[in-house]
C-alpha cells in the first residue's frame, strides 16, 4: 500500500480551503444586479388563504416585486413531486396532493410560504414582508402522528380521506400468524421514534438567475444532488427544457438527507429570477431551517417477537404509523416502506415478518430522509425488541443476538422481507466488541458504580444497513421515478494530469480526497495529479448524487469502471508505441510493459500522444476522455455492533456515556481516517436522538422547537471519544468490494443508547429522547419502589 | 450612514454601515471576508466567531460600529506566509473538519482557549466548545487537534 494509495489514511485535499476560510458556500456567492428574497410563512398550521394584500409591501422602499401562488399559477408553474410511488396494500397508489412552491388555497403548516418579498436588500425584503397583508381563516390542525387517523381530526387534504396517504403491507400476515401460534414466548413493545431536524450547520440558500440572451438559467443552490434538482425542476415544476438550467452545487456545508430534496424556495428563486430581470437570492435564517426544512423520523410502532424456548426468533409483526407532514418531500414514501420494513430481519434469521405501514399527513413540515432514513427507525424496532426479549427470558443480550445471527456460511441470504444480504459475519464484529469494551469486566465496572452512588448500564445494537438502493430496475418495479446508478468521466489531460468528473456530491464526506486515492491508485499517478469535480450539472454528466451512503459503492464503482476504460485503450496506444500486440502490454501502477522485454511507456506519455497522436494506432479515436455509468446488482449491506456503556446519577438524572465501542464490517475501506470521522459523526447524531433532540408540536400545530435555544443540539461536553474497530468482508458485487459507512453510526446508536440506559435502570422500555428530567424521574421511581 | 474604521488581518479598512450592521455582516457583505459564517440567529453556533483585540466574540452578536477602532482578526488572517497556523494544522492532520462551515468559528474559539489555557484537558476542551456547534464530525476528532495542537503550540 503506497502513502497515497486505497487503504492509506489520506489527510484530506479540501481542507485547506477550509481552514483557511476560502471554501465556497452558496451565500458566499454574489450575483451582480442581485436582488434578496424573503418568505411570508403561515404562522398558523391550518388556514384558508382568503386573500392577500400586497400593495403596502410592493410599495416599500427597494422592493421590485411581491409574488404569490396566483402568480406562479399563472405561469403554469406546476407542483413539486414525490418521486417515489408507493403501491398500497389494495394495489392502489398513494395519495399525493398538490404541492405548491406558493401556496394557493390554503397554508397547511407552520412556516408554509405564502408569498415571496424580492427586494434591493435583504433588510428591505424582510422589513416588506411585514407588510404582506394576508386574510387567514383559521382552520383546526391535525397536529399529532397518532390522532391524525382519529374519526374526527381535521383535514389536512380534500383528497386524502382520513389523512391517509397509504397503508402498506410487506410478507406475509398469515404465516407470521401461525409463527406466533407455536411460540414459546411473545415480546412486544410500543416505542415512538421520536421526530428530529436535520440542522446541516449551512442553512440552505439558492440564487437563481435567469440570463435573458440565452434564455437560461442558472441555480445555485445548497444541494446533494444538484442534477437531480435540474431534471425536477426542469421537467415537473418549471416546464423548462433540460438544457436552459444549470444548477451549481458548490461547496455545501452538511446535508444529512436534508439537501437532497427540491424545495420551494429554490424553485421561487429559479422562477423570479426571470420576472424580475435579475438574480434572486434567498439564505435561510436558522429559524427558516427548523420551520421549513424537511424532518426526520417521526414514528409510532407496535411491535412484537416471537420465540421459541432458547429464545430463537420464530417470527416478528411490526405495526408502524409514519408523518409524511403536510406535503410529500421528494422521496418521503420510501423512507418508512422501502428504505424501513426491508430492513427489519437486521442480522438475524428471523424466519417470518410482516409489517404494516400507515403513512399519514398532518399540519406540519414535510417529513423525508434524514440521515439514515428508515434504516435508524428499523434498527430501534429490532434492537428493542430483541434486547426486551432478552431481559424477558433472561438470556445474555450478546448471547440471544449470537444464537440468532445468519452464520458466514449462509450467504448469499434471502431475508423474508425483499433483500438478498451478500456478505457478513455478524458474530466477528460481536466478538471484536465485546473484547474492546472488555464485557466480562462489566459487572466490576457496574458495582463500582453502585458504591459510588451511580447506576451503570449497558447496551447493544446490532444494526445492519442497506447502502446505494439498487439496481434501477428494481426500485423502479417498487415505484421510483429515477434510476439509480451514477456517472463519472475520467478525463486524461494531454500533459499528465487527471480531471475526475464524478456525479457524486461531497458535502463534508471527503470525495476529493478518497476519490482521488482511488484514481491514484488505479492509473499508477501522483494523487496531486488528480482533481475531482462535482456539483455542476454544466460540467458533469447526468448524475444521481449522495445520498443513502452511495458515493464510494456507486459514485466510486463508476469512476473505477471509467478508469478500467482508460487503461484499455491506453494500452492499445501503448502496444503500437512499443511495436506489440495489445495482448502482450501489461500495465502495472502507471506503466505499460511488453511481457518478458524491457520495453515500458508510462500513462502520461500514453496520454500525450493521445492527444499528439502523430504516430498512433490505425482506428483509434485520439483524446483519452472516458466516460462510465455504473448500475450495481443489489445494494450493500454494512453491518456491526455498537456497545454503548452509561452511568447515571439517580440524584441528578445526569446520564454520561463513559465508554462506546463501534465495530463495523464496510467492506473495503480507501480512507481510514475519513471512515472514522463518518461513524464518529453519526454516533453523534443518533446520540443526539437518544439523550437530547426533540422536534415539538404543541396541540394546534405550533413548532415548540423552532430555534437552538428550545431543540437541543449535542455539544462537545455531552458526547464522549469514540473507540472505532472494523471488520471486512467484501462486498460481492462492485468491483471495489466497498459497502458505505456515512450512517452506520445514526441507524446504530439510539438503540445502543436506550439498551445501556434502561439496562441501568432495570427497565424495559423509555422513549426518546431520555432526557434528564426523565431519567430523574424514572431512576427515583425506581429508587422508591426498592425501597 | 456613520463610519466604521478597523484593522482587519493587519489591514486598515473603513466602510459606511447602518447603525444595526452587524460585524458579521460588515466583514462578509463589505469586505468580503466571506470565511467566517452565519449559522444560526441566536447567538448559539458560534460559526461566526472572529477574536476582536485578541477576544473571541460571535461577530453575530456584536455591531460593526462597536468594533472601532478595535483589531479584528478572522479565519482568513491567521495562517502566516502560507503556513498554516498550528490550530488549523492539527484540524487538518486530525480530521476535525468535515463539511467546513463551522471549521472557522472552531479553529478562533479554540485558539483562544489555548491563549488562556495552554494546557487544557479533555474535559476543559469539551466545556470551552460548548459555544461551537458542529453537526459532522461529533466532535472527537475537534477535541483531538485541539489537545495535538496545544501539545506543539507548547513546543
Amino acid at each position: 500500500m503506497s502513502d497515497t494509495g486505497i487503504g492509506a489514511s489520506v489527510r484530506r485535499k479540501e481542507d485547506f480551503r477550509f481552514l483557511t476560510g476560502q471554501g465556497r458556500y452558496t451565500d458566499d456567492i454574489n450575483r451582480p444586479g442581485q436582488l434578496y428574497a424573503f418568505f411570508v410563512r403561515s404562522p398558523h398550521a391550518h388556514a384558508q388563504i382568503k386573500g392577500v394584500n400586497k400593495a403596502a409591501a410592493e410599495a416599500a422602499e427597494g422592493v421590485r416585486a411581491v409574488f404569490t401562488g396566483a402568480d406562479m399559477e399563472a405561469d403554469n408553474v406546476g407542483s413539486l413531486p414525490c418521486g417515489w410511488v408507493v403501491t398500497d396494500r389494495h394495489g392502489e397508489a398513494h395519495k399525493a396532493p398538490p404541492h405548491f412552491p406558493l401556496a394557493r388555497d390554503k397554508a397547511r403548516y407552520v412556516g408554509d410560504h405564502v408569498a415571496v418579498v424580492v427586494a434591493e436588500s435583504y433588510a428591505a425584503a424582510k422589513a416588506a414582508a411585514e407588510l404582506v397583508e394576508v386574510d387567514y381563516g383559521e382552520l383546526p390542525a391535525a397536529a399529532e402522528t397518532g390522532k391524525a387517523r382519529d374519526a374526527d381530526a381535521p383535514q389536512v387534504h380534500d383528497d386524502a380521506p382520513g389523512n391517509l396517504c397509504y397503508d402498506w403491507v410487506l410478507g406475509d400476515e398469515a404465516e407470521a400468524d401461525a409463527a406466533f401460534a407455536n411460540a414459546h414466548h411473545v415480546t412486544k413493545i410500543d416505542l415512538v421514534n421520536n421526530r428530529l431536524i436535520p440542522n446541516a450547520m449551512e442553512p440552505r440558500a439558492a440564487i437563481g438567475d435567469y440570463d435573458a440572451g440565452t434564455d437560461s438559467y442558472t441555480l445555485y443552490s445548497t444541494s446533494q444532488n444538484p442534477h437531480l434538482l435540474k431534471l425536477i425542476l426542469c421537467a415537473f415544476v418549471l416546464g423548462l427544457n433540460e438544457n436552459k438550467l444549470r444548477v451549481i452545487a458548490p461547496d455545501v456545508g452538511g446535508g444529512f438527507g436534508s439537501k437532497i430534496f427540491c424545495y420551494a424556495e429554490e424553485t421561487v428563486c429559479t422562477w423570479a429570477s426571470r420576472k424580475v430581470k435579475a438574480p434572486v437570492k434567498w439564505t435561510a435564517e436558522r429559524s427558516e431551517s427548523f420551520t421549513s426544512d424537511a424532518h426526520g423520523r417521526d414514528h409510532i410502532t407496535h411491535a412484537e417477537l416471537a420465540m421459541d424456548e432458547n429464545g430463537k426468533f420464530l417470527g416478528m409483526k411490526v405495526d408502524t404509523t409514519a408523518n409524511m407532514g403536510a406535503y410529500l418531500s421528494s422521496f418521503a414514501t420510501s423512507v418508512p416502506t422501502y428504505l424501513y420494513a426491508t430492513l427489519l430481519a437486521g442480522q438475524y434469521t428471523t424466519p417470518v415478518i410482516f409489517a404494516n405501514v400507515k403513512a399519514v399527513f398532518t399540519n406540519t413540515a414535510p417529513v423525508d430522509a434524514y440521515r439514515g432514513a428508515g434504516r435508524p427507525e428499523a434498527t430501534f424496532v429490532v434492537e428493542r425488541l430483541v434486547e426486551v426479549a432478552a431481559r424477558e427470558m433472561g438470556i445474555d443480550p450478546a448471547e440471544i443476538r449470537r444464537r440468532n445471527f445468519i452464520q458466514p456460511d449462509q450467504f448469499p441470504y434471502q431475508t423474508p422481507v425483499a433483500l438478498q444480504y451478500d456478505t457478513g459475519n455478524y458474530g466477528a464484529s460481536m466478538d471484536m466488541a465485546l473484547e474492546m469494551i472488555d464485557y466480562a469486566g462489566f459487572a466490576g465496572r457496574r458495582s463500582n458504580s453502585e458504591a459510588n452512588g451511580k447506576l451503570r448500564g449497558i447496551g447493544f445494537s446490532a444494526y445492519i444497513e442497506a447502502c446505494g438502493i439498487a439496481p434501477s430496475a428494481v426500485v423502479g418495479s417498487l415505484g421510483a421515478g429515477v434510476g439509480l446508478w451514477e456517472s463519472a468521466q475520467v478525463r486524461f489531460n494531454a500533459t499528465g494530469s487527471v480531471s475526475v468528473f464524478t456525479g457524486s456530491h461531497s458535502h463534508g464526506q471527503g470525495h476529493e480526497t478518497t476519490f482521488s486515492q482511488l484514481v491514484a491508485d488505479t492509473l499508477g499517478i501522483p494523487i496531486e495529479n488528480v482533481e475531482i469535480v462535482h456539483g455542476d450539472t454544466g460540467s458533469i454528466p447526468m448524475a444521481m448524487g449522495t445520498y443513502g451512503s452511495r458515493s464510494l459503492a456507486v459514485g466510486g464503482s463508476a469512476i473505477a469502471r471509467a478508469c478500467d476504460k482508460i487503461i484499455e485503450k491506453s494500452r492499445k496506444i501503448a502496444a503500437h508505441l512499443m511495436e506489440a500486440s495489445v495482448e502482450d502490454v501489461e500495465f502495472d501502477n502507471g506503466t505499460f510493459r511488453v511481457a518478458g522485454t524491457d520495453k515500458e511507456k508510462s500513462i502520461a506519455e500514453v496520454a500525450f500522444t493521445a492527444y499528439v497522436p502523430h504516430n498512433y494506432p490505425e482506428g483509434v479515436e485520439p483524446g483519452l476522455d472516458e466516460t462510465a455509468f455504473y448500475d450495481p446488482l443489489n445494494f450493500t449491506y454494512p453491518a456491526g455492533v455498537h456497545i454503548c456503556e452509561v452511568e447515571i446519577d439517580p440524584t441528578t438524572g445526569v446520564t454520561e456515556i463513559v465508554d462506546w465501542v463501534a465495530v463495523d464490517d464496510f467492506g473495503k475501506v480507501i480512507n481510514p481516517m475519513v471512515v472514522e470521522g463518518q461513524v464518529h459523526g453519526g454516533i453523534a447524531q443518533g446520540v443526539g436522538q437518544a439523550l437530547l433532540e426533540n422536534c415539538v408540536y404543541d396541540g394546534s400545530g405550533q413548532l415548540l422547537t423552532g430555534s437552538y435555544m428550545d431543540y437541543c443540539m449535542p455539544r462537545a461536553d455531552d458526547l464522549p471519544s469514540f473507540r472505532v474497530g472494523l471488520t471486512e468482508t467484501a462486498c460481492t458485487h462492485n468491483p471495489l468490494g466497498v459497502k458505505g459507512c456515512g450512517e452506520a453510526g445514526a441507524i446504530a446508536a439510539p438503540a445502543a443508547t436506550i439498551n445501556a440506559i434502561t439496562n441501568a435502570l432495570g427497565i424495559l422500555s423509555m422513549d426518546m429522547p431520555a432526557s434528564t428530567e426523565k431519567v430523574w424521574r424514572l431512576a427515583n421511581t425506581q429508587q422508591m419502589a426498592a425501597e | 450612514m456613520p463610519t466604521v474604521s478597523m484593522t482587519v488581518n493587519g489591514r486598515a479598512v473603513t466602510g459606511e454601515v447602518e447603525g444595526r450592521t452587524l460585524l458579521v455582516e460588515f466583514l462578509r457583505e463589505q469586505l468580503s471576508l466571506t470565511g467566517t459564517h452565519v449559522g444560526c440567529d441566536t447567538s448559539q453556533c458560534g460559526a461566526c466567531v472572529v477574536h476582536v483585540n485578541g477576544e473571541s466574540v460571535k461577530s453575530c452578536s456584536m455591531l460593526a460600529l462597536q468594533a472601532d477602532g478595535a483589531g479584528v482578526t478572522t479565519i482568513e488572517g491567521i495562517a502566516q506566509n502560507g503556513e498554516l497556523h498550528p490550530m488549523q494544522e492539527a484540524f487538518r492532520e486530525h480530521h476535525g473538519l468535515q463539511c467546513g462551515f463551522c471549521t472557522p468559528g472552531m479553529v478562533m474559539s479554540a485558539i483562544d482557549l489555548l491563549n488562556k489555557n495552554p494546557s487544557p484537558d479533555e474535559g476543559e476542551i469539551r466545556e470551552w466548545l460548548e459555544g461551537n456547534i458542529c453537526r459532522c464530525t461529533g466532535y472527537h476528532n475537534i477535541v483531538k487537534a485541539i489537545q495535538s495542537a496545544a501539545a506543539n503550540m507548547r513546543g
